[in-house]
């Protein structure tokens, strides 16, 4: 429960241009990334926005490619609020919130077409690499939309896979001592901004998100956006829409620089 | 008599601080001849009594603290407050009640809404009951300004210090007004937002540094060069 | 010998060195961080060789449903769960009974070393994520949460330390991975609260004698002593740190 003076103090805060931890309405919280982290992984992520603490990891797996599109890999993303991330997350199966995640961070990939999925097709209409993408929540200040999202991508560009052979009769077979790396079209940035009252603030913390009218998170792939969602009880003016996105915009080019870095060097 | 801490001395649960004729003060046990730390904190041995304070733990509620509450909820005739703690305080809405006014026929929310917070005293606790808290007497009630700042309830002895000598200090040299709830929160009121940062840069040096001897020292040190800039 | 992902390896070679060059009785390399999780009211991260296990704890806080809770003591609680990309073949974020049944011998192990009494009408809540797997996740879990529940200020008679003990070609060895798991003839998990010689988990699945037991067990013991001194620094660490740069500054 946040006390009114809190939720004042950051009201006024915010109409003087200021936030509760000293950011500019604009400004990111301190991020560090960390590839590789998770030997058993294909790919692993761990990605610290502020406080919040999110890690993704990738596997790889042979299965059957939908009927639908019998040459194409398969990519399914879970997402998971872990009980130790907060005292408000509790045991069980994926609630309303973390299925939200995992569907908005996979729309986001898979618009972006990310991975490319047809050159996962190992026998069409018989045999495909499943790529399996899941992000658990550490710790909860704020933003586990955008956390987890570096996570899923940074993990997505470092993973190694094996390879597979098919040999005269069709049969599959996993080679685990040569590697590859997930065939990437795009490099896809996710960015949430938060409005409360008439102030749009980026990468809200966890008192702003509790205060919050409503939030945008938007994807971006180059410069185009591929994925949009509006979370929250409140609306938003089309004004107030068209600048988040301007300035969701401007936060991606840099996200996706720091991306590259990390991503080039580790 | 062995004994294998001194005063100051950092320790942990399970260490074996003494054997022999110690007696075992709060957070020590003994058992056979050894006295055990039961929480990580301070040692401190005084007259054969050894002790240990701990740096980390939950607030337990106790007869005559004062707490700084949060209204979470309405019964029929009481609000309920979170003190963080496990338990949740109980205040009669008669205490804030004007006298000829009847509980049951009344808009709780007019007097205290939830979200509001409030200063108030623990009166009862007992294995059966929540804690029961009022607000009737000096420099208790509703807040209504300031700043409210939470720290860890083992820290808050250092924080008032010996005979009160540590709040003093803060109050006087950065001229706020200064509640402290021994459940871990602090109100502060200061002439200014200056004053405020100041006192709250205070606390938070004395609840990380609460281990270090010489706390008074450093935080004299650290208001007059801060006062000076 | 034994064949393991296509190659053939030896568990155990005739001078007693096992894959990773290590002794009978040498456990792997332990880092562990206390306080790492910020929201939680204690925690800790540990690396025991390649097993990387996140423990947090959360309370005393308020039971829900309300009528769980216990007069005259807290009430513990404790999920063991394993992060679908910590072993080699994906496995599924549901519950399995292996995560169940581990839930269960975890929070035994944790609570006789736990002064419950003083919270009665109160849950302690432990909660497990095994981000990596590399054998003795069960063990890694209990010196994780040890320090987790230490680092929340719970008052605690002691910590638990934990070691696993395995055979391989009639040697007992200490602290195995996941190769020697399954590759090796018995599973044994112990944990003990090091200062007062109490053994608080024993599971046991393969064949032992009597006199392997007594010698496992003198084995695991010293073991437990060693990881305590380790729990013990993680969790002085900060204050440590803090203190010497409070106390070197003052010196300039």
């Amino acid at each position: 429960m946040m006390p009114k003076l809190k939720r004042q103090q950051i009201v006024d805060l915010l109409s003087s241009g200021r936030r509760i931890d000293g950011r500019g309405l604009e400004e990111l919280r301190a991020l560090e990334i960390r590839c590789r982290t998770v030997k058993n992984a294909e790919g692993s992520a761990e990605v610290r926005l502020g406080k919040t603490l999110a890690i993704a990891g990738v596997k790889t797996s042979i299965g059957t490619p939908f009927a639908d599109a019998p040459d194409m890999g398969v990519m399914i993303v879970n997402a998971e609020f872990l009980p130790i991330a907060s005292p408000t997350f509790e045991p069980g199966p994926p609630d309303e919130n973390a299925i939200e995640l995992a569907r908005v961070i996979d729309r986001g990939l898979r618009r972006a077409e990310m991975i490319d999925l047809k050159q996962l097709c190992i026998v069409p209409g018989k045999a495909v690499w499943e790529v399996w993408i899941d992000i658990y929540a550490l710790n909860h200040d704020g933003n586990l939309m955008d956390a987890s999202a570096l996570a899923a991508v940074a993990s997505i560009l470092t993973a190694e896979m094996p390879k597979a052979m098919v040999n005269e009769k069709g049969e599959v077979t996993i080679n685990k001592s040569e590697k590859q790396k997930l065939p990437i079209k795009s490099i896809p940035i996710t960015v949430t901004i938060a409005k409360i009252g008439d102030k749009l603030v980026v990468d809200p913390s966890l008192d702003e998100e509790e205060i919050a009218d409503a939030f945008l998170t938007a994807t971006f792939v180059e410069d185009n956006v591929c994925a949009i969602q509006k979370r929250g009880e409140k609306s938003l003016t089309v004004n107030e829409t068209l600048r988040a996105l301007q300035i969701a915009r401007q936060k991606a080019r840099e996200l996706l620089k720091i991306v590259k870095e990390v991503v080039g060097s580790g | 008599m062995p004994i294998y801490v001194k005063d100051w001395d950092l320790v942990v649960p399970g260490e074996v601080l003494a054997e022999g004729d110690y007696v075992a003060g709060p957070y020590v046990y003994k058992e056979g001849n050894k006295l055990f730390a039961t929480a990580i904190g301070i040692a401190e041995i005084k007259r054969g009594v050894i002790r240990v304070v701990p740096l980390q733990g939950p607030y337990i509620p106790k007869v005559g603290d004062v707490v700084i509450g949060i209204v979470v909820d309405y019964l029929p005739t009481a609000y309920v407050l979170d003190i963080n703690s496990s338990y949740k305080a109980i205040l009669q809405v008669a205490e804030i009640l004007p006298p000829q006014k009847n509980a049951l026929a009344e808009d709780l929310s007019k007097y205290l809404d939830v979200g509001d917070v409030v200063v108030c005293k623990v009166v009862r606790f007992d294995k059966y009951s929540d804690v029961v808290v009022s607000c009737k007497g000096k420099e208790l009630g509703k807040i209504v300004d300031g700043r409210l700042i939470k720290v860890s309830p083992a820290k808050i002895p250092r924080l008032i210090g010996r005979k009160g000598s540590m709040i003093n200090l803060i109050k006087r040299e950065t001229g706020c007004k200064m509640i402290i709830g021994q459940n871990g929160f602090i109100w502060i009121k200061g002439k200014d937002q200056a004053s405020e940062v100041l006192a709250e840069k205070v606390i938070r040096k004395i609840d990380e540094e609460a281990h270090i001897s010489g706390l008074t020292q450093r935080i004299q040190v650290m208001l007059q060069s801060e006062k000076r800039d | 010998m034994v064949s393991v992902k296509g190659k053939e390896l030896t568990l155990i070679s005739p001078d007693g060195r096992r894959l990773d060059g290590r002794r009978p009785d040498d456990i792997r390399e332990l880092k562990i961080k206390a306080g790492i999780l910020e929201n939680a009211g204690g925690s800790a991260y540990v690396e025991l060789g390649n097993t990387k296990i996140y423990a947090a704890v959360y309370g005393p806080r308020e039971v829900h449903p309300r009528h769980l809770a216990l007069p005259n003591r807290a009430v513990v609680r404790c999920r063991y769960h394993m992060t679908p990309f910590s072993v080699e073949e994906r496995k599924s974020p549901a519950p399995t009974r292996r995560e169940i049944e581990l839930s269960k011998v975890i929070r035994e192990s944790l609570i006789p070393a736990i002064v419950v009494e003083q919270f009665p009408f109160s849950a302690i809540d432990i909660f497990i994520e095994v981000i990596n797997a590399d054998g003795s996740t069960r063990c890694a879990s209990i010196i994780a949460a040890s320090v987790a529940l230490a680092s929340a200020g719970i008052p605690m008679k002691d910590l638990v330390a934990a070691c696993s003990v395995g055979k391989i070609n009639g040697v007992l060895v200490l602290d195995v991975t996941d190769v020697e798991d399954k590759n090796g003839e018995v599973d044994m998990s112990f944990a003990m609260m090091p200062n007062r010689n109490e053994i608080t988990l024993l599971q046991l699945d393969g064949v032992l004698s009597l006199e392997e037991i007594e010698r496992a067990i003198s084995m695991t013991t010293k073991a437990c002593k060693e990881i305590y001194e380790k729990q013990k620094s993680a969790l002085k660490e900060k204050y440590i740190e803090l203190r010497k740069a409070v106390e070197g500054g003052a010196k300039t």
